[in-house]
Formats: C-alpha cells, structure tokens, sequence
C-alpha cells in the first residue's frame, strides 16, 4: 500500500480507546500482534474490507479524543494502521475539526460561545471573566456558534477521560456559574421544563411541528405513539414509495435547510437512480449562527425526526441512513441515539419494518466542529472519513452522492414534516402557508426580545407579528436591526417589519429566510461589531479548499476592520466598492454555498444600517 | 478477479500496476500469490504467501478443487480443449492437506481462492519473473495456463493469462525474432515453406534450424562452440546466474562486441563498443507493449556526437559484410515486417497514427486489430485447432535448505532501480538505500543484527557482505536481495544458475544461504 506508517507504538489505554470502535485488530497487518505461525503464509486482511472502514475514522478520532482530551500520535498511528490509512490523512482529517486537538491539553474544555446571540447578551464581559480565573483540570475556549441561542450566553463542557462528560447549559451570566456547571455532574436537567422554556408556544393547541416538544416525553416511545406516532409510516407503507413521492410533491414542501429546494422533486430523482445503493441522510449538522430549530425537534420529538427519515428512505428505496447530528449538540445526539435504539427494538427500524418487508437502519454520527460540515457534500465527505471539504456540483447528491452512491439529503425540519405531509395528505398540507410557501415554519427567535425561543407559525405571517409574538424588545427599546437567516442571511432594518415570513416574500425585499433565523438587535448594539464577529467566523469556518473563499473570507475582515479603525487604504468609498469585488468574487467562484453568502450579511448591513459611521476622509 | 502471481507489479510494473488498481477501484478482488507480502500484495484482498518454489503445488491443488467441488467450466473443457482427463488424473494426488503441507499456505485459503476463481464472471491471472526464474519455468506458466483453460477465463475480454512485461518493448523484440527459433511475427524457422518465404524476400539463406538461448550460448562457451559474441543492449556479465562463471566464460571469448547506450560491465571486456542511441527518444521506429499494441515512436532529439542508431549501426556492419541496403529508413524497414509477418501486415504508418497503435494481430489495412486473443476458443463450432490441457507435476527448487544452508534467498526488484543499474544507477533517487540483505524481524533479532549492520551471505558458489535491513513482509527463513548494485554487492554471486530447459532462465528466485554476524 506504500504507506509508510511511524514507529511509534500506541500505549494500552490508547489501543483500548481505539478498539472500542473498531474491535480488536483481526491482523498483525491491521497493528496485531506479529505471529508468523498464523499469519507467515497468508493474510485474509487487506484489500477492499481493510480499504472500506475509513467511514469509521471521524467515530474513531471521538473515542481516542473523549479518552485523553487529545489525540496522541500514537494513537493516530495505531488509527492508521487499523484503517489502512496514510498517517498523513489521518492527520489531514483531525485538524481539520475545532472540537479535536492535536497537542496536549487537559482533560476539561469549556467552550464559551461568543457568537452572535451570546455576543449581544453579555459573551465579551464573560471571556474576559475568564481570562482572570483558572478552574483546575480545565482550558477554557472561543467557540462559535452553540445554537442555543435562545439561552444565551452558552457554555459548552467537555471532560475527557474514562467515564467522558460533554454537555451545553445556558444562560450562563457568572464564572461562577460557569464553574459550577464544569464541577457539576452532567449539568442541569433537561426534562420536559427546560424544553417548555426554549419553546414559549409549547402546549397551543394549532401547533403542527413542535406540537409535542415540552409535552410528550421526547425518551419514550410509547408516549409517541399514544399522541399519533408512527401513524403516517403506515400509511405510506399502504401507499407504496411511489404513493408517497406523490403525497410529497403535492405538499409543495421546500427543504428547510436554507437553500429551499423542492423536496419531492428530490426524492423522486434519488428513487429512480438506477445505481444501488441508496442512502438517505439526515443533516443534523445545524451550525448556522443563530439556528436552533433543528437541535430542539431532536431533543423535543425526536422520533417524528426519525419516522420522517424512515419514510423518505421507503420512499427513495434505501437500506441505510447516516444522521449526522453537530458535534455541539450532546443531548440532540443522545436523544436521537436513544430514539435509534428504541425504534430498533420496536421493529420499527431493521429487517423488516412493521412486518412489510421494508428493511432500513440508520447510524448516527457526530460532527467534531466545522461548520462547512453543514453542506451536503461537505457532510458526505465528512461521514466517509476525509476532511469535510465540500465537493464540486454537478453531479448532485441525488446521483452521486455518499460513497458515490444516490443520496437523499435532507435537513432536519424538512424530516420532520414528512409525517405531517403523508398524515393529513399531500394537499390539505399544501393548504397551510401561502401559495409560494406552504406549511408550518419553524423560527428561531433571539437576541433582544422578552420570550426568546423557537416559534412555530404558517408561512405568511410579518416580521412584526412574529417579534410580538416573542414579547417585542425588552424594556421598549427600538429595533436597531434584524439578522434574517443566520450569518449567511441578511441584515434589514426596522423599515421592513412588515415583510411576510415567507421565501417568496422576503426574497422580495432582498433578503433571505435562510434556516429561518431572526436574531433582533436593540438600538444599544453595536452593529459594527457584530459585524466583525460574523467575518471572523467565515474566515475561521472557511474550509480552504477554493481560493475565492480562503482569501476572500481574510481580506473581508481585514477591510471591515481597516474601516473601523478608519486607516483605510484610499478613500472609503474606495474600500467599500473593493468589499463589493470580494463579495462578488466569491459568489462568483467559490466552490459552495459558503464562500458565496460569505459577504451577504455585511454587504446588506453597510448598504442599509450605516453600521460604521463615515471616517474623516468623507467629511 | 485478479490473481498477480510472483509479481510485485507496484514496484516493479508501476505503470501497468496503477490501471491494476483502476480495475480494483471498479470492485476487482485481487489475491496476491508471493513469497513476501509486498507492496503490490498489501492492495490484495487475499495474500497466499506460498514457500518459494511451489507455485505448481498451488496451482494444481487449486485444480483440484476446482473440480471436485464441480467449478469448472464443463462446456468449454469439451468444445475447446483436450487432454482434461489426464489433467484430472495429475492434479488428484493435490490434495489441500498436500498443497498446505508444500506451499505453507492454509488449506482454507487455497480453497477459497480456487472457487472464488472458478466463479468469477471474469478473472486473469498476471504473473512475472516469480514464475519464470525458476528451473521449471515453463512447468509454472503451464500450471496457469490449466487454470484458465478449466475455468475458462481465457478467449474473453477481461481475462486470460498475462505475462507483465519489463520494457517498453519486451514484446515487439519476440515479436520481430529475438529468439532462437523464430521469424519476424513469431514464423518458425524449422518451417521450409516459412523460411522460404523469408530467403526468397531477402536473397540470402537463412540456417534452417533453430539456434541457442541465452543460456545454451553460455553452455557453448563452456564447450568452447562458441567463440564470438555480439551483445546488443545486454548486460550479461551481471545479469547472469553465478557472476564468477559467467565472467570466467566471458573472458575466454576470442571476440566480443558490445553495443548499447552505456559503457557496461560487459562492454569493458568488450574487444569492439558500438556507442547506440537512445532507441525511445533519438530514433525512429515502432515499440510494442505487453497488451501487443504496437506504436510510433518519434525522433525527438540527436544523439550526442559518436553514438548512432542500432539500424544505422547494422547497416554499416553489412555494408562491410558486403551487402548494401542503403539508407536505413525506419518505415521502409518496417514495410518490408509488414510484408512478410501476416499479423502486422494492416499496421502502416498512418494508421498507428490515426488509432494510436494498434493491437496485433492485424492482418489487413481494414483489421482494428485484436483486443484480446483466443477468442476462436468460444466460437461453436470451434474455429481452429483445440488447445491442450499440460498436466505438470511440482518440483521443488533445485537448492534444498540444508544445516549449513538454512536460509532461503530470493531475489527481486525495486521501484526506483532496474535490473542491473545500467539504465537507473546514472541517476540520483530519494528512495536509493543500495543494496540490502531485507530478513524478518525475527531473524534479524535471532541472528543479533541490527538495520544497517554488515553480515557475511554465503552460499555454495559465494560469498557477498552487505547491510542487513529487517522487513515484516518476510516470514522467519525468508531473505531478499535485488540485483540492483553488483558493483557494489554481486548478488549474482550468490545465485544459482540451473536453468530451466525449455526457457533457458535460471532459477534466481531460490537459493539457499547462510547469514554469518561479523
């Protein structure tokens, strides 16, 4: 295989973590022991089986980073050998994600988010709070994004070693919070309550998709099926995969992971691709600044996520399923791990699916960290075990997808309202929303407003109405402005209230529902600061995989910060017409979605919020 | 299904190995049959690491199973060949237990092997000098060539028995009679109305039966009937089994001359050096490869002052012989190959141009020329003569390990290097570590050596010291050398030199040696 692995010799501890995911070694050439009696005259270990576990090397990297805080290069070295896999690569793959470290740390990690929504709710003070502590056993971290924006600021534990602890809580306003939770067991309880609180609309009557988050037990199986779980399964094992491709597309549903893509459309490609297998694949992988929608259906239904996922692959005609939750979301993963299991062993997942013949099995894997991991191509490199660098399109997923197979990606919400559709009927769906628009929608609602958290309403109501519905901005202050789809979405200003919340409607006006983020900030923010946070976090999040968005994404945030300073290379009217190059430069020839909303967010704040008032040069 | 046999195509057939792994990539299963377990091997699904020397034992215990478990292929075996009974008959003492006891491979996994062969909608097998340097060369391949006619991998796309050729153009030199008993497009030379043909075309007689190999002239100069030797492009002084032999042999020559683009080793005993060009950039002419596609190859730039083309050079040797034939012209020459060979008759100039070479054979300007060969075998009825089961029966190598001389010594190539260095020891390499005796870690620690440390190799004909460099792919009582350095470690000096019969190849792949600590 010419791969030259290194001397060095894993310890114990180190091939025990290993070998957790992957059993012992079968071979002395799969880093076995060496016994010429057995394995002098042969090897049955090798080739295409040896060659096809690199799917395993991302679960792998997790145990050996949950047992010593790091990855030891013993340990990748003995990863090599297991894998049959260049150190190199595996190298490659473990740098390539912010939740892994490669130098030794202690075993304890405190991701403090200082993103967006945890940024205007007091982040700053709290880092700063941080420096001047120490907490024994533990390092403390920046972290992008938590997603639990709704409880704001967010903090992020994770302790290594034999018994490995990992979990999120929020808010957080104190160190001395945050100590306690790093001293604490597990964090605080999630039941029933904290998820009430996320979801202020929580036991309304008209609620579709989040009718049973802070209501129904979301652990327990039977309590799902008790309030109308699995009932649209076995309807659409009535209705045959072509029946319920037909249900779908009369639904009208568009994904809702952003880029808001028919679904039916997409199930009835990868259903008649002719290559074999199929996979469907849930993206769980919800990392945009801002998004929590997905990370709550999971901890609060999350086996409707999963008769949704069941549905779409007796639909597309596929025997296996990958959910990729974000690695940021520890009680998402469990929650969905343990939905996996219980369905499994209801037989409603496995050989053959309520006795119909219908064989489908799903394996939950976690991100460890990259944000880019949330694009479609980019997730599958990720689940094959290569750095999560997004892939040229065409060929699309539907045709070439996961291991190069046809592949239905489908984001969480869109799962979700599966069961919804082929329930009530494609058309009586079709019936919610607008014409352009139909359906329930999911929005995530934070920053500067009374009832944070995520709201459930049909397509078609106004920003306004939604902001109410959120209690408005505390204390009676005015709106400074609005972020509408997350960090690749738009920034509008108070004037555009009154836009509809729907994709037609908000494309109207310039803007973007994204994956339905609305972040509010009051007139005390400092707009031009927010923006440099979001900069900062394109750049870090930028794969480096195409030119246009390595270099884009670092001269976008050195311009905003010349700007700010007011030391700007020419005029400002010069560095603003260069941040509109870059930013067309990027959309223009970056491989993904990344590289080409990288700017959009800046782009609509200066042209419309005057974030950073003129420098002298224009006085 | 791929079977690479004695090959470590990856370093040794780089070129050839990558559109191996396409196929692999496309879902191929490859087995791997050597004695170590090499680079090319560690691609393999399966390794049979077989005991040097065995490979009829495997491959007639494979045919054993093949048949007993009714895995042959009942309906070309009738209509294409003959002489299955026999074949039958010779194969049915290997038995698993037999062939385990005699390769060292398990049992299970010859099994294995042998059914996933028979079963495979395509299969070949690839094989190099691990089954030709050995005394019963021709015993090997012939055990090969049952498999295929037993299972029928052969007369179809995608299978067959494919020896991988070193050079560019290995093949097109067979294919224009540089051998001992054949015409230009492989015509006998025993044949009257044949060789008619050719002394009619060419005016001159030609002698009417077949001459030496390689290894017959070296028993000529031992018998002293031979006494003058025209070397082009070899290097026999270090190519050779038995160094000491061959260059005592050599020496008593009354006259040699030695053309070839270096100044080798041969050369210097030389009595006359014909400097030549370099054949693939500084002439004009045609090569072919191991797929038998013959192609252009383009005069690119002059040869340095003082060296000139082969058929320049032949042309004066006749002129002074008496004969002229004019201004050598590389396509008038290869017209006149066209004329007399029928399988490269339809391969002008320009359409080896316009369908980049073309596969022989090709017997008119409208023939696209053969994908694959044999494919007569399946037409019903057959077309042609049936061909023959060889039943063949193991022989172990010449050299038994014995107390003095415990060690097996087998020998190979490497990625960087070729054969003996002429062409690649000129030039600088990042993977160059010189010559080494490579032993299993456990051999090195029983003999208390470490990498890098000199021993002393002796077997019945010599003795070299060189480094020791230990290797997992060798199992205790293995050891490899190359023939990469013989300036520096005469490996052949170690080598045996009982050559196969048929082929005239020596057996350079067994020896038996002993490793002393300094």
């Amino acid at each position: 295989m010419d791969i030259r692995f290194h001397e060095i010799e894993a310890g114990a501890t180190e091939r025990a973590a290993v070998d957790s995911v992957l059993g012992p070694p079968v071979s002395a050439w799969a880093g076995g022991v060496r016994d010429t009696e057995t394995e002098g005259h042969s090897a049955t270990f090798g080739g295409h089986a040896a060659r096809s576990q690199r799917d395993l090397l991302l679960p792998v990297l997790h145990a050996v980073q949950r047992r010593f805080g790091w990855l030891p290069p013993a340990a990748l070295n003995y990863i090599s050998r297991r894998l049959t896999l260049p150190p190199a690569e595996v190298f490659g793959v473990a740098t390539f994600y912010h939740l892994f470290s490669l130098t030794p740390s202690p075993p304890g990690v405190i991701h403090v988010c200082d993103d967006i929504a945890c940024r205007i709710k007091g982040a700053e003070r709290l880092c700063s709070e941080m420096e001047s502590i120490s907490i024994p056993q533990f390092t403390w971290k920046r972290s992008p994004c938590l997603g639990l924006c709704e409880r704001a600021p967010a903090v992020m534990v994770s302790q290594a070693g034999e018994n490995p602890r990992l979990f999120s809580q929020g808010p957080v306003s104190t160190t001395a919070e945050i100590i306690s939770a790093a001293n604490s067991l597990n964090g605080k309880p999630e039941g029933l309550e904290s998820l009430r609180r996320s979801v202020p609309q929580a036991g309304q009557e008209d609620l579709r998709l989040i009718r049973r988050i802070g209501r129904v037990q979301p652990e327990s199986l039977e309590a799902y099926q008790a309030d109308g779980g699995y009932v649209a399964l076995k309807k659409a094992l009535e209705l045959g995969p072509e029946g319920v491709i037909r249900e779908v597309l009369a639904s009208n549903l568009l994904g809702r992971g952003g880029a808001a893509f028919p679904t039916g459309r997409k199930w009835e490609a990868v259903a008649r691709a002719p290559a074999r297998p199929h996979y469907v694949v849930c993206n769980a992988d919800e990392s945009e600044p801002g998004t929590f929608k997905d990370r709550l259906l999971m901890e609060g239904d999350p086996f409707g996520v999963i008769e949704g996922i069941t549905i779409a692959a007796y639909a597309t005609g596929s025997e296996r399923g990958y959910f990729y939750v974000r690695g940021e979301y520890p009680l998402a993963a469990h929650r969905i791990g343990a939905a996996i299991e219980n369905a499994r062993a209801a037989g409603l997942l496995g050989e053959n699916i309520l006795g119909s013949g219908f064989a489908f099995d799903i394996e939950l894997r976690s991100g460890a960290g990259a944000y880019i991991c949330g694009e479609e191509t980019a997730l599958f490199n990720s689940i094959e075990g290569k750095r999560g660098e997004p892939r040229n399109k065409p060929p699309f997923p539907v045709h070439v997808g996961l291991f190069g197979k046809p592949t239905l990606i489908n984001n969480v919400e869109t799962l979700a309202n599966i069961p919804l559709i082929i329930a009530a009927g494609g058309a009586a769906y079709a019936g919610v929303g607008t014409s352009g628009s139909s359906g329930p929608k999911l929005f995530c609602v934070s920053g500067h407003v009374v009832r944070p958290g995520l709201y459930e309403i049909p397509f078609g109501r106004t920003l306004r109405e939604l902001i109410d519905m959120a209690g408005g901005v505390p204390e009676g202050k005015g709106i400074r402005a609005i972020l509408l789809g997350g960090a690749a979405g738009m920034f509008i200003g108070p004037d555009k209230l009154d836009v509809p919340l729907t994709f037609e409607g908000t494309r109207a006006i310039g803007a973007t529902l994204g994956s339905g983020v609305v972040l509010i900030f009051d007139e005390t923010v400092d707009l031009a600061d927010i923006l440099t946070r979001v900069a900062a976090f394109f750049r870090d999040e930028s794969c480096g995989q195409c030119v246009p968005c390595r270099v884009g994404t670092v001269r976008q945030e050195e311009l905003l910060s010349r700007l700010r300073s007011g030391r700007t290379i020419g005029s400002r009217s010069d560095e603003l017409a260069l941040l509109k190059e870059i930013g067309q430069a990027m959309r223009d020839a970056s491989i993904c979605g990344l590289g080409q909303t990288a700017s959009n967010a800046i782009e609509s704040a200066l042209a419309n919020l005057n974030p950073i008032p003129g420098g002298k040069d224009e006085a | 299904m791929i079977l690479l046999w004695g090959s470590n195509a990856r370093e040794t057939h780089p070129i050839f190995f990558h559109h191996l792994l396409k196929g692999v990539r496309n879902g191929a299963r490859l087995y791997g049959i050597d004695p170590r377990r090499t680079s090319s091997v560690q691609w393999a699904d399966v390794w049979a690491g077989l005991d040097v020397g065995t490979d009829i034992a495997l491959a007639n215990a494979m045919g054993r199973e093949i048949i007993a478990g009714g895995l042959e292929c009942k309906e070309f075996i009738e209509n294409a060949t003959t002489g299955f009974d026999d074949y039958r008959r010779v194969v049915e003492p290997y038995t698993l237990e037999y062939a385990e006891r005699e390769t060292g491979v398990p049992g299970e996994v010859i099994r294995e092997m042998a059914r996933t062969f028979a079963r495979a909608d395509k299969a070949m097998i690839c094989w190099t000098l691990g089954i030709t340097e050995h005394h019963n060369a021709v015993d090997n391949v012939l055990a090969l060539i049952n498999l295929v006619l037993l299972t029928g991998h052969v007369g179809r796309y995608g299978c067959g028995v494919n020896p991988l050729r070193g050079q560019n153009n290995v093949q097109g030199g067979g294919d224009m009679g540089a051998l001992p008993d054949r015409l230009p497009g492989f015509q006998h030379v025993e044949n009257v109305p044949l060789r008619a043909k050719f002394e009619k075309h060419w005016g001159a007689p030609i002698p009417a039966v077949k001459g030496w190999h390689l290894s017959q002239m070296f028993e000529a100069m031992e018998r002293g009937d031979l006494q003058a030797l025209y070397v082009i492009g070899e290097n026999p002084l270090q190519s050779e089994a038995d160094q000491n032999h061959a260059r005592h042999l050599l020496e008593g020559l009354e006259f040699m001359v030695c053309q070839d683009i270096f100044l080798t080793k041969t050369g210097e005993l030389a009595d006359v050096v014909l400097p030549a060009s370099a054949a693939w950039c500084e002439s004009d002419g045609t090569v072919t490869n191991s797929e038998r596609r013959v192609q252009r190859v383009r005069k690119a730039i002059q040869a340095v002052p003082g060296a000139r083309d082969d058929v320049a050079i032949l042309f004066d040797v006749a002129r002074r012989m008496g004969y002229d034939w004019g201004v050598p012209d590389a396509e008038k020459i290869w017209n006149e190959v066209r004329a007399l060979s029928p399988v490269h008759a339809g391969m002008s100039y320009a359409r080896l141009e316009e369908l980049k070479g073309i596969q022989w054979p090709c017997y008119d300007e409208n023939h696209p020329g053969e994908l694959f060969l044999h494919s007569r075998l399946w037409e019903r009825p057959l077309n042609g003569p049936r061909v023959s089961f060889c039943p063949v029966e193991h022989d172990p190598p010449v050299e038994r390990l014995s107390a003095e001389f415990p060690m097996r010594l087998t020998t190979g190539r490497r990625l960087d290097e070729y054969n003996t260095g002429v062409q690649t020891s000129g030039y600088r390499s990042p993977l160059r570590r010189g010559e080494t005796l490579d032993v299993s870690p456990e051999d090195a620690a029983r003999l208390g050596v470490r990498d890098g440390e000199l021993v002393k190799v002796l077997s019945r004909r010599g003795a070299v010291t060189v480094p020791v460099r230990r290797d997992e792919s060798l199992r205790p009582g293995l050891t490899f050398m190359t023939l990469h350095f013989q300036d520096d470690v005469a490996t052949n000096l170690l080598t045996i030199d009982a050559t196969d019969p048929k082929s005239g190849t020596a057996e350079f792949k067994a020896a038996a040696i002993r490793v002393e600590k300094m």
